[in-house]
């Protein structure tokens, strides 16, 4: 796999913007990003009320995501560009969770809605009329790539944790990351052995990835053996997505897992062990 | 200051006590401008990033320490070294 298969810049979205087989999707953090604007002919997915299940924290079923795609106008052999804000973080949440249920051919817009906007790219207003209606099969849940509290409790110690949350989160002197309120009900700190590599270091300041040489020496360099499996999380499981995506889609290392629990489940659980201070 | 609101966003909502709050504006020639600011921490590492609002304006709840504050907009980034304080309202204003 290259980068290209997974990856694309602004130049390929603009070549493809009017595409019928290609559906540009936004993804946002704030979800009425959209509305104010977006890229021609993209349509939206709302990373909360579409893709979670109501009532419990999990995400929505197969069956769940199969209505969603059909309703939304996606077909299986559609190839999906994500973008969004926040450095695409909850783009690449969005990417994991298509390759969670097996859609083929997902890529990020390197950069995402940011460097769009800061090279002065076009965004509309209006949404696009709505895209015919499909009949979406979605593949179980791939959980080589999904890990849960138990595998982060398991992997101490032995196989690669990266938290890749700021390091004042990581140490504990921040629950959030900062462009939220601090309040929160869990512990602050880490899971122990985990090596703390925040999202950031992975891309430029315009949202950009960095270069595979590049991102390579960064993860060995804080120590992780890419020779392992690895587990990553954050505080929700959007930015560790976009670790995985780093670890998993750029770099091709195959047994890389997103632990969507992340650190608001881990630092509520009682009795597990946790770590104060800097990496 | 003609299109300008002065100051970060309104603190109706907000335990401004119990937070360690950043917040301010960006201007261009005195006019709001969009664009987005990070929050970088004592040693250079990426804490946070928000885009500005309609009014160019935007805000952190950090913890007490000195951060610096880097303004993206078009063409060219500014940075600015704040310190924080608990309970205390840190205003920056920062012209691109």
């Amino acid at each position: 796999m290259s980068r290209s298969d997974v990856l694309v810049d602004a130049d390929w979205v603009q070549a493809h913007i009017d595409d019928p087989k290609v559906v540009i999707v936004e993804v946002d953090e704030d979800t009425s990003a959209y509305e104010k604007n977006h890229i021609k002919n993209a349509i939206r997915i709302d990373w909360k009320k579409d893709l979670q299940d109501p009532v419990r924290r999990d995400f929505i079923d197969q069956a769940g995501f199969e209505r969603l795609l059909s309703e939304r106008g996606i077909a299986n052999d559609d190839t999906v560009v994500l973008y969004g804000g926040n450095n695409n973080w909850f783009a690449a949440y969005a990417y994991w969770y298509f390759k969670l249920y097996g859609h083929q051919d997902v890529r990020l817009l390197d950069g995402g809605r940011k460097k769009w906007e800061l090279d002065s790219r076009d965004l509309v207003v209006d949404a696009p009329a709505p895209r015919p209606h499909t009949e979406y099969q979605a593949q179980e849940q791939d959980l080589t790539i999904r890990a849960f509290r138990d595998d982060a409790i398991k992997a101490i110690g032995s196989l690669n944790l990266v938290d890749v949350r700021s390091p004042d989160e990581f140490s504990g002197k921040l629950l959030a990351p900062a462009h939220l309120p601090q309040e929160q009900s869990q512990r602050p700190g880490h899971i122990p052995t985990a090596h703390n590599i925040p999202w950031s270091k992975a891309a430029n300041d315009d949202g950009t990835f960095k270069s595979d040489d590049e991102l390579k020496a960064l993860y060995e360099g804080e120590g992780v053996d890419l020779s392992k499996d690895t587990i990553a999380y954050c505080r929700i499981g959007e930015r560790s997505a976009h670790t995985w995506f780093v670890l998993h889609e750029l770099l091709g290392q195959p047994n890389v897992r997103n632990y969507d629990g992340s650190w608001t489940e881990y630092g509520s659980l009682v009795g597990v062990p946790i770590e104060l201070g800097a990496s | 200051m003609c299109g300008a609101k002065a100051g970060g966003p309104g603190l109706a909502g907000v335990d401004v006590a119990t937070e360690t709050i950043i917040q301010g504006s960006l201007t261009r020639d005195g006019e709001p401008v969009s664009g987005y600011v990070r929050l970088l921490d004592d040693s250079g590492e990426f804490t946070a990033e928000v885009p500005t609002s309609a009014t160019g304006q935007f805000r952190f709840f950090a913890a007490p320490g000195t951060w610096t504050l880097r303004a993206l907009v078009p063409g060219s980034s500014v940075d600015r070294a704040v310190v924080a304080q608990k309970g205390n309202l840190t205003e920056v204003a920062i012209a691109v």
